[in-house]
C-alpha cells in the first residue's frame, strides 16, 4: 500500500527547479502530486508521476540527485475537519509525521493527500484500522 | 611477522650525534665551495646576496645561502646544475615535469655509489638481507625509482626482479612463482595488485612478501594498515626526490614512527613556506634539503615543497639519524588560513569518514571583514542523499564537526547538487582564495 515518490535535491539556485521539471516534460512524464520543502540553502522537491523508475533515470541522466521513498497515499474526507481527524488517529498512536502534501485530483469526494512518517508499516494498520481509506499504486495512477 | 631491528651501515647510521655535525660542517663547506666554483648559477646567487663560500664556518650559516627552486633548474635545462665535465656523468635521469621544462639530474659514478649505500640502508630497515627476492615494480627508466631501488638491493646482494611497474598480472604471478619476500612499488599501485590478485584467485597474504617499501607519491597511515592486511606485509614509507638522488633520502625504521633521513649524505631544514624563515624542529613546514655530498649535481638547499616536520628524539633503534615525518602535503596546496596551516587532503579526509565516498568538493576561502572565512563546497552524493531536510542539516553539521576535529577550524559545509563544482583534466581545483591579501 506504499507508492513510489521521486525526491530531488535542488540547490537553491536560478533555474533549477525548471530543468527539472523540463527534463520530466520532455520524457512525457506527468506529474500527478508535488511539494518543495525549502531551507535558506537547499531544497527537496518531492514529486509523484506517472512513472517513477523512469523519471529517476531520466533525473539522473540530466545530474540531478535522485532518490526514490516509499510514502502513503490516503483519502480523506474533502471538508472541514477531514484531515484533521485522520492526523489524531497517527497522534494518538504516538507516530510523528515527516511531511505531508496533497493531489491535485480528488478520489470521487475524497482528497487525497501524501504522508511520510516515521514508521510507514504501523501508520497503514493503524489508518486501515480506522477504515481510512490507503490508495494503491493502481488508485493513484486512475486519478 | 615482525621484521628484526638491522643495520646496513652501523657506523654511519648510529654515528655520535657530535661527530655528525662536524661531518655535517666538513661536506657542508666543500659542497658549496665545488657549487660555487663549478656551477655558474650558484656563482650569481652567491654574488647577489654578497656571500662567499668561506662566510660558511658553523651549519646554521646554511641560511645565508639563498634558496634553490624546480623553477631555477627548469633555467638551466638540461645540464646547467652539473658541477663536472660530462665526461664524468655516468647516468642521468628526469623527473616528470607536469608544467614546463622537466628536470635533469645527473650521477657520476661516485653519485650512484651513494645511491647504492643510501638505498641499501632503506632496504636494510625493511628487512632485507641477501637471502631476499626484491620485486622492483617501480618504473625502470628516466624515472628515478626502479634504478635507486636496484642499486641498493644489488649492493645487499639480495636477487632482484626488475620487473619494472605495469603488467599487473604478470607482476602477481611473478610473486606467486619466485617467492618474492620484498615488493618495492607505489602504495597504490601495491593496493592495486591485491585487489587484481584476488580477482585472478590468488589470496593475497597467501604470497611469501614479508615488507614492502612504499613512496613515490603521498599516502596515508589508513593506506599503510589496508596494505599490511591485505598482503599480510611490513609497509615501510620511504622518501625521495630526483633533485637530491632519487628514492633514499629517508626511510622507515621497524618502530615505523618517521622516516631516518640519511643526514650524512643530506642536510635538512624546516622553513615556513611563506616567510622562508627557519622553524624549530617539531613545527610543520617545507622540507629544505641540501646535499652534502653529491658530485654530478649539488643541490643547495633545495625547497622540496613536501610539508612535514623534523623529529629529533632519540628513536627506539638506535639511529642518531633524526626523522621526518610523514609527508602531509605539497606547499603549493597549502592554505594558510587565520594563521592556521591547512591543507585540501585534511578536509578530503574528512569528507570521506562522514559520507564513505570518494568526495568532490571545493573550498572557497574569503575574508568579509578582518577573519578569514572558509566555505566548503560538497557535492551531494547519491549515497548520502535523504529525502528529509533534517537528515540533511545533519548531514552538514556532521560534515562541518569533523572538518573542524581535523583542521582545528571552523568551517561552513554547503552541500550543492553532483557535478556542479567545476572538473577540470586530472586534477579538480580544489582551492578558490578569494581574500585580496594585497590591499
Amino acid at each position: 500500500m506504499k507508492i513510489k515518490q521521486v525526491s530531488v535535491f535542488l540547490e537553491n539556485k536560478r533555474g533549477r527547479l525548471y530543468e527539472a521539471l523540463r527534463a520530466l516534460a520532455d520524457a512525457n512524464i506527468n506529474i500527478r502530486a508535488l511539494s518543495i520543502a525549502d531551507t535558506s540553502e537547499f531544497g527537496i522537491l518531492r514529486l509523484i508521476v506517472t512513472d517513477p523508475e523512469k523519471a529517476k533515470e531520466v533525473l539522473e541522466n540530466n545530474e540531478f540527485t535522485v532518490k526514490l521513498t516509499n510514502v502513503i497515499a490516503m483519502a480523506v474526507k474533502d471538508k472541514p475537519g477531514g484531515l484533521a481527524e485522520c492526523l489524531k488517529y497517527l497522534y494518538d498512536a504516538n507516530i510523528n509525521i515527516e511531511y505531508i502534501y496533497a493531489f491535485v485530483e480528488k478520489s470521487g469526494e475524497k482528497a487525497v493527500v501524501v504522508l511520510r512518517t516515521e514508521n510507514l508499516d504501523k501508520t497503514i494498520s493503524v489508518l486501515q484500522e480506522k477504515s481510512v481509506q490507503i490508495l494503491s499504486w493502481d488508485d493513484v495512477l486512475a486519478l | 611477522m615482525g621484521v628484526m631491528n638491522m643495520y646496513w651501515n652501523k657506523e654511519a647510521e648510529c654515528i655520535p650525534e657530535e661527530k655528525l655535525r662536524e661531518l655535517q660542517l666538513q661536506r657542508l663547506k666543500d659542497v658549496v665551495r665545488r657549487a660555487y666554483e663549478k656551477v655558474p648559477y650558484y656563482k650569481k646567487k652567491f654574488d647577489e646576496v654578497g656571500i662567499t663560500p668561506d662566510d660558511i664556518k658553523k651549519l646554521e650559516d646554511i641560511r645565508h645561502i639563498p634558496f634553490t627552486g624546480k623553477v631555477d633548474l627548469r633555467e638551466v635545462y638540461p645540464f646547467g646544475m652539473f658541477a663536472v665535465p660530462l665526461s664524468e656523468i655516468v647516468e642521468i635521469h628526469m623527473s616528470s615535469g607536469t608544467t614546463g621544462k622537466p628536470v635533469v639530474a645527473g650521477y657520476t659514478l661516485s653519485d650512484i655509489e651513494i645511491w647504492g649505500e643510501v638505498m641499501a640502508r632503506c632496504l636494510t630497515m625493511a628487512g632485507t638481507t641477501k637471502n631476499d627476492i626484491v620485486q622492483v615494480a617501480y618504473g625502470y627508466g628516466l624515472f628515478t625509482g626502479g634504478f635507486g631501488v636496484h642499486y641498493g638491493a644489488r649492493k645487499i646482494g639480495a636477487m632482484i626482479v626488475p620487473a619494472s611497474a605495469g603488467n599487473t598480472r604478470r607482476q602477481i604471478e611473478i610473486m606467486r612463482d619466485f617467492g618474492t619476500t620484498i615488493l618495492t612499488c607505489t602504495p597504490s599501485y601495491a593496493l592495486y595488485m591485491a585487489e587484481v590478485a584476488q580477482e585472478m584467485g590468488i589470496e593475497p597474504t597467501t604470497l611469501k612478501l614479508k615488507s614492502g617499501c612504499f613512496g613515490a607519491e603521498m599516502w596515508t597511515e589508513e593506506m599503510r594498515k589496508e596494505i599490511e592486511k591485505r598482503f599480510g606485509l611490513n609497509a615501510y614509507n620511504i622518501y625521495g626526490l630526483t633533485e637530491i638522488i632519487g628514492p633514499g633520502v629517508a626511510h622507515e625504521c621497524v618502530e615505523k614512527k618517521g622516516l631516518h633521513v640519511f643526514e650524512d649524505h643530506f642536510l635538512i631544514e624546516i622553513i615556513d613556506p611563506e616567510t622562508g624563515d627557519p622553524l624549530p624542529d617539531g613545527n610543520r613546514g617545507e622540507l629544505v634539503i641540501t646535499t652534502l655530498t653529491r658530485e654530478g649535481m649539488p643541490m643547495l638547499r633545495f625547497r622540496t615543497r613536501d610539508i612535514t616536520s623534523i623529529i629529533r628524539e632519540k628513536c627506539a633503534c638506535g639511529r642518531t639519524f633524526a626523522r621526518i615525518e610523514r609527508i602531509r602535503g605539497r606547499s603549493d596546496d597549502m592554505i594558510k588560513v587565520r594563521g592556521v596551516m591547512l591543507f585540501p587532503y585534511q578536509i578530503e579526509k574528512a569528507i570521506l569518514e562522514v559520507q564513505g565516498v570518494e568526495p568532490h568538493y571545493q573550498i572557497i576561502i574569503t575574508r568579509p571583514q578582518y577573519l578569514d572565512e572558509i566555505e566548503v563546497m560538497v557535492e551531494m552524493s547519491k549515497e548520502t542523499f535523504s529525502d528529509e531536510v533534517k537528515q540533511i542539516e545533519n548531514l552538514k553539521k556532521k560534515l562541518e564537526k569533523r572538518i573542524e576535529e581535523i583542521v582545528g577550524i571552523r568551517v561552513k559545509v554547503t552541500l550543492v547538487e553532483p557535478k556542479s563544482l567545476p572538473r577540470s583534466e586530472g586534477k579538480a581545483k580544489r582551492v578558490i582564495d578569494k581574500r585580496n591579501l594585497n590591499q
